[in-house]
């Protein structure tokens, strides 16, 4: 069992802020389903620039509960340059800390935290726009640069531990190395170029298939008294399974190569092969 | 400490009061070594021997086909080792996707241990957990050193048809091993009557202490020591045997005997109530694996939207223990490697839990977290994001 501090207790077991806000002024979404951990956080922010409300819908461990909860009770009264400031390490901080292998929920808060204030600003965020790194979790080397300068990360399991990154298949672990001793040969960073063609990351494929089942594929299949359910992504691979009429359709294997695969890579990437789980 | 509502018997399980009783001359008083030459120790070893058979009778087993380890997984290394060393020029090994990372791991390190390259076939399983025994025959080749497969499944439960796998191994020539810790003392066995060369069981999950475990050989199979010392166990695994345990262990398989019956009609009734109560009243859940070929005290549940690790630290301020497959509990940052093979959506998975019952529990405690989960649920899902725009 993992051992949380009484505070975290208390903030999961009673999350303070839980819920939504009627037209908020900025909203800030990270994670997703597949991650096992997302955060929405509603702001609320007046005309002085100060937070005058915050509140968080959390999908996540204890320790991703708690984290948001600590997030909104900190930033709540502040104004939106002092919130800014807020790291991740300031929210474990304030937590009584949080077991290191936990420290990526505390990432999870900054990041949502910077999400809402991008949106509330109406600019785009550079994180997406970096190489991903590592697929299975859809991490930006941008990402896990900022994670090893600002943790002084030393070693894959901490890179892990702050970013997620590296823990699923460990292909990226050679790079990640690579990145830490780069980043400790030269501490004082530059800014890193966008290489190579833009890619998706597992979270962006994910949602954006999601969608489409959901806006057109859906619909049709239920029609005939079929359904869909997405079950995983893994590169290029989108794993579904057929369901109602269409799990026992002599077609299936048709309608998920000539209909849904063609939806897919007409809408989300060109590369995508659907198959069944 | 309150009243503990343990419901996380494939985890581990209450070393049974019998069994306490029964170890415990062994520690104070008859302390002797069973292999020493004054008889001090040798009435420890005549109730080595007693154990052995008790052992050897809940399995259907002789008791020279008994060697006590230290628990599964070393059951479970010697075994697989051993059929590799007596076949090295063989270098292929089958096993399933859903292992125990006992066998799982092990399986994925051979070259490392072995120094030789060794191709693996890991049989998938369907979405209720079961393997497709075609897959599994076309498998089978000239070049298979052995076959590990699980009897059943530590997650979901789910019960492999050991007997027909046994059968077809034994057809191509091929060694069975089973890694059978989910199912002694909870399903009968009769090895008299199956192909099966090589089981481990483990102690600790059918009330024995920790810490002890026994590899069943087959007559007449090749076998080669693990570890490596003392004539005990008839040069089969060297270290003074574990003597209070063994004895402990010989109980235990004496009272599962007796008590098979109850497992399968008590324990499975309980567990069915509980299984029902939760996915009659909880909306998006589902149970994982197949709901006949399944352990009589295990069932994995996914209620959607939700994260298990939440769910087991709301239920554990019950004071109920169970467990989960979700990735914060897993101790990676990825779900069940056993839910993800049976297909099962990252968007259940991460929301599965396991209550596995055993003869200690009582409709009471049923009762209790019928009443207790569906509220604990139903709050997460309120603060989940997923929930609303389902």
């Amino acid at each position: 069992m993992w051992d949380y501090t009484d505070k975290v207790k208390d903030h999961f077991l009673n999350p303070r802020n839980v819920g939504e806000i009627d037209n908020p002024s900025a909203v800030g979404e990270v994670g997703s389903l597949a991650c096992g951990d997302a955060l929405k956080l509603m702001l609320k922010i007046d005309g002085d620039d100060i937070i005058v409300d915050a509140k968080f819908q959390t999908f996540g461990c204890a320790s991703a509960i708690a984290s948001s909860s600590a997030l909104t009770e900190m930033i709540k009264g502040l104004s939106v340059a002092e919130a800014e400031k807020i790291t991740n390490e300031d929210i474990a901080e304030f937590l009584g800390g949080l077991p290191k292998e936990k420290m990526h929920c505390s990432v999870m808060g900054r990041e949502a935290l910077e999400a809402a204030i991008a949106n509330y600003r109406g600019v785009v965020l550079p994180m997406a726009e970096g190489e991903v790194v590592c697929e299975c979790f859809g991490v930006t080397d941008i990402e896990v640069r900022r994670a090893i300068e600002e943790s002084n990360l030393r070693t894959v399991e901490e890179v892990t531990n702050f970013t997620k990154a590296g823990g699923g298949c460990g292909k990226c672990h050679d790079r990640l190395r690579e990145m830490i001793d780069e980043a400790r040969a030269d501490s004082t960073m530059k800014p890193i170029p966008v290489k190579g063609p833009k890619r998706m990351t597992n979270i962006q494929k994910i949602k954006a298939v999601e969608e489409v089942l959901e806006r057109e594929i859906r619909p049709t299949l239920k029609k005939d008294g079929g359904d869909i359910e997405l079950v995983d992504v893994d590169g290029d691979y989108v794993y579904v399974s057929l369901r109602g009429a269409c799990g026992s359709c002599a077609k299936s294997r048709t309608t998920l190569k000539e209909y849904v695969e063609k939806k897919l890579r007409e809408q989300v990437l060109d590369t995508l092969i659907v198959e069944e789980e | 400490m309150d009243k503990v509502i343990y419901m996380d018997n494939n985890a581990t399980t209450r070393v049974a009061p019998e069994v306490v009783e029964a170890m415990l001359p062994y520690f104070s008083d008859y302390y002797g070594n069973p292999s020493s030459m004054h008889s001090f120790g040798a009435v420890v070893g005549k109730a080595v021997v007693e154990a052995r058979e008790r052992i050897a009778a809940l399995l259907g087993a002789d008791p020279e086909e008994i060697v006590f380890t230290s628990c599964g997984t070393e059951s479970d290394s010697t075994a697989i080792m051993s059929a590799l060393r007596a076949l090295p020029e063989k270098r292929h090994v089958i096993t399933t996707r859903v292992e125990h990372p006992a066998v799982k791991n092990l399986a994925e390190n051979l070259q490392m241990l072995t120094g030789h390259s060794y191709r693996v076939t890991s049989l998938s399983v369907d979405r209720q957990g079961m393997i497709d025994l075609d897959e599994y025959e076309k498998a089978l080749g000239d070049d298979t050193a052995i076959v590990s497969v699980m009897w059943a499944n530590n997650e979901t439960g789910v019960i492999f048809p050991i007997a027909e796998m046994a059968a077809m191994a034994r057809k191509h020539g091929v060694l069975f091993h089973t890694d059978a810790v989910q199912a002694v003392g909870k399903i009968p066995i009769d090895l008299s009557s199956l192909e099966v060369d090589f089981l481990s069981l483990s102690g600790h999950k059918l009330h024995a202490p920790k810490g002890v475990g026994v590899l069943y050989v087959k007559k007449g199979t090749p076998y080669s020591p693990f570890l490596i010392g003392g004539h005990q166990e008839h040069g089969r695994r060297g270290g003074t045997e574990n003597t209070a345990s063994i004895i402990g262990l010989g109980k235990a398989c004496e009272l599962a005997k007796s008590r098979m019956a109850v497992e399968n009609t008590r324990v499975k009734e309980l567990r069915d109530k509980l299984e029902k109560g939760l996915l009659d009243s909880i909306p998006n859940a589902m149970l994982n694996g197949h709901p006949d070929h399944r352990l009589p005290n295990t069932t994995n549940i996914s209620f959607e939207f939700v994260e298990g690790e939440a769910i087991l630290l709301h239920l554990n301020n019950f004071n109920i223990c169970a467990s989960s497959g979700s990735a914060c509990t897993s101790g990676s940052l990825e779900p069940s490697h056993v839910l993800r093979a049976m297909g099962v959506p990252f968007t259940a998975a991460h929301g599965s839990i396991r209550f596995s019952l055993s003869v200690y529990n009582n409709e009471e405690e049923v009762d209790f977290v019928l009443e207790k989960l569906p509220p604990i649920i139903a709050n997460l899902r309120e603060m989940s994001p997923f929930w609303k725009n389902r």
